[in-house]
């Protein structure tokens, strides 16, 4: 719903920002159509291929699978799990958010949820190959290793402050 | 004779390019060879991402192109750059926070940014922001997962993303981000 309501904010944004532009000038808004374009179509090539393989890895890893690897009681062993099974793959908010609603509700930890969210948003082993065609390899592979590091601890505080505070 | 050889060039420079995209159709085959259910349901995920995609990308693209065009890099850099500080640092948290879109819609807003001078710092801090405390995502957080777990999450994750633009700024050395910025002019 969210999603919906934002998407429309920003079409609204973008045509009354075209509609000014073509007011002011015709040429310009020319030139930036098409430098949209030029910049969608270096984007393509990659993003195919990520997405087949976001599906891919999803048709292997589905709901069940995951609440098995991070559900009730998995300790330690779950919280490292599901910062990994975070980490590898882009998950679409529509299966991340109820899959993590319902780990919750099968007795996963806070701690747990907040680990597999967080490297979820974070950390994108998958979509390594984009993130270095626009920045470089060591920036890419930097910000993703620290970004898992701080993300464990995210998770830690998470699952301490809301064991206490509940 | 010239004619052909760059054709023949173009194709090759085609299949370089969409290698990836062909080696994971391979893979999607082989999945549904072996086992046609997972490959039906690899098929539904893959259909819903390129929804996405084709709902959200165009007019992301749109204002890139537009930014491109209309905004100087006078006022990006005045805003955005080197000398801009704190309020640069607000500014980049709120790009990313009223975003809408998956993670890799970022990365071409980031060349973008590039192109106008904005403080690397300043993009780290986008794009973190844009990953993990975007509000359409926020607000799903919210309804799924309780009010605590999501503004907690979200407190601890702005001092996180300003400590990774930090670190990535003091270990990218300035020639990186230089040669970086060059590349961005080509995307």
């Amino acid at each position: 719903m969210g999603n919906i309501i934002f998407n429309g904010v920003i079409y609204l944004i973008a045509i009354v920002f075209l509609i000014i532009s073509l007011i002011k000038s015709r040429q310009k808004t020319k030139t930036a159509l098409i430098k949209a374009w030029n910049s969608f179509r270096s984007l393509l090539p990659l993003l195919l291929g990520i997405i087949l393989l976001v599906g891919i890895i999803l048709s292997i890893l589905n709901t069940k699978t995951i609440s098995r690897m991070i559900g009730e009681e998995s300790g330690v062993q779950g919280f490292l799990l599901a910062s990994i099974v975070g980490s590898i793959t882009l998950i679409p908010g529509f299966i991340a958010f109820p899959t993590a609603a319902l780990l919750l509700e099968g007795g996963a930890g806070y701690a747990q949820i907040a680990a597999f969210v967080q490297t979820l948003m974070m950390v994108g082993i998958v979509t390594l190959p984009l993130e270095i065609k626009y920045f470089n390899k060591k920036v890419a592979i930097l910000r993703n290793i620290i970004s898992f590091i701080l993300s464990i601890g995210v998770a830690y505080v998470i699952g301490f402050v809301l064991g206490i505070w509940k | 004779m010239k004619e052909s050889n760059k054709k023949k060039y173009n194709l090759k420079g085609i299949i370089k390019r969409y290698l990836f995209f062909i080696i994971t159709l391979i893979f999607l085959g082989v999945l549904f060879a072996f086992d046609p259910n997972r490959g039906l349901k690899a098929t539904d995920v893959i259909i819903y991402s390129f929804k996405e995609i084709l709902l959200v990308l165009p007019p992301i693209f749109i204002l890139i192109g537009l930014l491109d065009v209309w905004i100087p890099k006078e006022i990006m850099i005045k805003h955005l750059g080197e000398e801009s500080g704190f309020k640069g640092i607000v500014l980049a948290f709120l790009f990313g926070i009223f975003a809408a879109g998956p993670l890799y819609a970022a990365f071409p807003i980031a060349a973008v940014f590039m192109k106008k001078q904005v403080k690397f710092s300043n993009i780290i801090i986008f794009i973190g922001a844009w990953s993990t405390t975007k509000i359409p995502m926020l607000l799903f957080e919210i309804s799924s997962l309780g009010f605590k777990f999501a503004l907690l999450r979200l407190a601890l994750n702005i001092f996180v993303i300003i400590i990774i633009a930090y670190l990535i700024g003091i270990s990218v050395k300035k020639d990186e981000v230089l040669a970086m910025y060059k590349k961005a002019e080509k995307l």
